[in-house]
């Protein structure tokens, strides 16, 4: 705290000479939450309004949130459940939050499951908000078992432009195919991850302890 | 042969062909003698001259610093102990003014009760008239001799009687004029008890002035002391300096710890102000500079606040101020003050009304169940805390002016202290050095000559030949 104090009271002099040209750089956060609501994993969706609670509880005045769905399409703002940029003043944060949380209560009790699971066209549609909010870091949180289901008409085959985001998988739950053979497993996460990066993200993660999720979007 | 070994001359005997190199090379070095003489102590006072003059330097630099140093310092003091005498003159042109206003009324005080005492007195003095002058007679009327005579007899009874009752009367005239005097003597006790209260007063009077005339003479003391430059006011002065800056230190210290409090108060509410999402540098909120500049602005208004009031010295141009000026200059200081304060007050109650509502909003996020309200007193008795420390903390604040003056000044003394010391180490260490080459180059002078031995020794025998064979010659000569 002192330490603190102490860089605030030495920044001040440099600040008052610097007013002018204040610190340009955007310190927010923008994160954006795919959660899979495909077959079977939609029943994980309990677990996905816990990790959006702890996000609300974690996010600033001035950060980004946004709770996408992942079903047969998910290139679209139809997908999006709820999306918000929290107002700098905290107190009006704290209302928005009370929204938020109030919207994806209403959408845990409706969710019903999907036949195919597009997460490609959700990490498009997620790139293109975070890109929008100008924020400082951008994250897309997969909510996923990272089984990608395309039906014979959607096209997904085409490089992907995720550069400066981090993409973090979440519950990434096995599969009982691959409990029968774990390489596919392993396949599947090694082929993610050679698109993200391909893609330009700037990480690449896979967290199965929501607890650890802490580490993840800690600030600096 | 490899290149390691290219200078030996007999091949894999490396102390021989040094020893031979060495040969070789003696009457090269004999010859060189002189001149590598010359250059050592030329290296000696290349080296070494700088050094020493920079030491020289140095030491006359921490002079002149230590002389400068004692001028502000006694410069200072004097200015210090001028204004305590001037306060002591005031402390006694007061008590003067005030007592000797005071004495006319004190005095005729003191003689109205004297002169009741003495009235008192004369009354006292005042006795019941003597018997009559026919007791007399009556005494020679007793001397009759009554034996015979029933009349005479009987007179004489008759004169007892009235003589009794007489003498009834005249007793019970003088017990009650006894009795008075006895009421008057009483009645001048509370007159003595003022008249010593008063006398006491005009004691305890005196010996204040007697008091502060004794400060004024050790003042006066110093001053002359101050005056004469001499050691001993300086060591004084220098360690009061010391004594200042430590104290001053500790103090400007603990006033750090209330501003990190009260900038911990502050932080958080500033940001429902100016937003909490907005950056002045990399990890600087503007919300927690706008908290740290609100607390400078009311140190500032401390600052400004003590100098009216004529506690601190820091600004010459307020101290300069008219009086009327100065009173201004007075109220609005401390009306900013007020008015920062009550806004510090009013933000640490949103500070508690916000982390409230935080606490309130992760709770529900935590779908955990609700826990039960607390008791509102109980409540109530932080946030009250928090508001009263916010209010008070501003005007706590406000007196670091005075540590800061003291730590101004001493940290001059202080400073200028440390800085000679750190010259005059330099110059030793520079001399150090200077000596140390000097002394080297001596050395390797002599070094030198113990390398060519042997040249020196064959040079010294063939000397003394060529003297002794000059020695022959002389005297020969003078023979002839």
């Amino acid at each position: 705290m002192i330490k603190r104090l102490l860089l605030v009271s030495l920044s001040l002099a440099s600040a008052a000479a610097v007013s002018s040209c204040a610190d340009q750089r955007s310190h927010t956060q923008a994160v954006y939450m795919l959660v899979d609501t495909s077959g079977t994993y939609a029943q994980e969706v309990g677990k996905a309004q816990v990790i959006i609670n702890y996000l609300l509880g974690t996010l600033q005045p001035g950060d980004s949130l946004a709770v996408a769905r992942v079903k047969s399409r998910s290139f679209s703002e139809k997908d999006i459940i709820a999306k918000v940029t929290f107002d700098n003043q905290p107190s009006r944060a704290n209302v928005q939050k009370r929204a938020f949380k109030d919207k994806i209560d209403a959408f845990v009790k409706s969710v019903g499951g999907s036949a195919y699971t597009d997460i490609t066209g959700g990490l498009i549609q997620g790139a293109m908000f975070l890109n929008e909010t100008g924020a400082g870091t951008k994250t897309i949180l997969i909510f996923s078992d990272m089984q990608e289901e395309l039906d014979k008409v959607t096209i997904r085959e085409f490089p992907i432009n995720l550069k400066d985001i981090r993409v973090v998988a979440l519950n990434v739950v096995k599969l009982k195919t691959d409990n029968i053979d774990p390489r596919r497993y392993m396949g599947r996460l090694e082929a993610w991850q050679k698109r993200v990066v391909a893609a330009g993200a700037s990480e690449w993660r896979i967290v199965n302890d929501i607890e650890r999720l802490d580490a993840v979007l800690g600030r600096g | 042969m490899t290149s390691s070994q290219f200078w030996m001359i007999w091949p894999g005997n490396a102390v021989a062909s040094a020893l031979i190199l060495f040969a070789i090379a003696m009457p090269f070095l004999y010859a060189a003698r002189k001149v590598v003489h010359d250059l050592f102590r030329s290296i000696g006072h290349m080296i070494g001259g700088p050094l020493r003059l920079g030491a020289r330097w140095l030491f006359a630099t921490a002079r002149d610093m230590q002389e400068r140093n004692k001028a502000v310092l006694l410069a200072h003091g004097k200015e210090e102990v001028g204004q305590h005498i001037e306060r002591e003159f005031e402390r006694v042109g007061l008590l003067v003014t005030r007592d000797l206003e005071g004495y006319p009324a004190l005095q005729r005080k003191v003689l109205d009760e004297i002169t009741r005492v003495e009235e008192d007195y004369k009354k006292c003095g005042e006795v019941p008239p003597p018997p009559p002058d026919w007791v007399e007679a009556v005494a020679g009327i007793a001397k009759i001799k009554s034996e015979h005579s029933e009349m005479v007899k009987r007179i004489l009874e008759e004169i007892k009687r009235s003589v009794d009752s007489i003498h009834t009367k005249a007793l019970e005239e003088y017990r009650r004029a006894y009795q008075s005097r006895h009421k008057i003597l009483n009645g001048f006790m509370p007159f003595w008890r003022s008249l010593d209260k008063t006398l006491g007063q005009v004691d305890k009077k005196l010996t204040g002035l007697q008091d502060t005339s004794a400060r004024i003479d050790a003042q006066m003391e110093k001053y002359e002391q101050i005056n004469k430059k001499t050691d001993k006011a300086e060591h004084a002065l220098t360690v009061s300096a010391f004594t200042q800056f430590a104290i001053s230190l500790l103090v400007l210290l603990i006033a750090t710890g209330g501003a990190l409090i009260n900038f911990k108060l502050i932080a958080l509410p500033m940001s429902e102000m100016v937003g909490a999402g907005d950056y002045l540098t990399g990890g600087l909120r503007t919300s927690e500079v706008a908290a740290l500049v609100i607390i400078f602005v009311e140190a500032t208004m401390g600052l400004f606040l003590m100098e009216a009031l004529r506690i601190t010295h820091l600004f010459p141009r307020i101290a300069n101020l008219n009086e009327q000026m100065r009173r201004r200059v007075l109220w609005i200081s401390l009306t900013l003050l007020v008015t920062l304060a009550g806004i510090e007050a009013a933000l640490a109650l949103m500070r508690d009304m916000l982390i409230a509502d935080k606490q309130a909003l992760l709770q529900s996020l935590a779908s955990a169940q609700q826990a039960a309200p607390a008791d509102p007193l109980l409540a109530r008795i932080p946030t009250a805390g928090q508001m009263l420390l916010g209010f008070i903390l501003p005007f706590a604040l406000a007196f670091v002016a005075v540590p800061l003056e003291s730590f101004i000044y001493s940290a001059r003394t202080v400073g200028g202290a440390a800085l000679v010391m750190v010259v005059r180490v330099l110059a030793f260490v520079l001399r150090v050095l200077g000596n140390f080459v000097r002394q080297l180059c001596r050395v390797l002078t002599i070094l030198y000559d113990v390398t060519i031995v042997l040249p020196l020794l064959i040079e010294r025998m063939v000397k003394a030949a060529r003297g002794g064979g000059d020695v022959e010659l002389g005297r020969r000569a003078a023979k002839s």
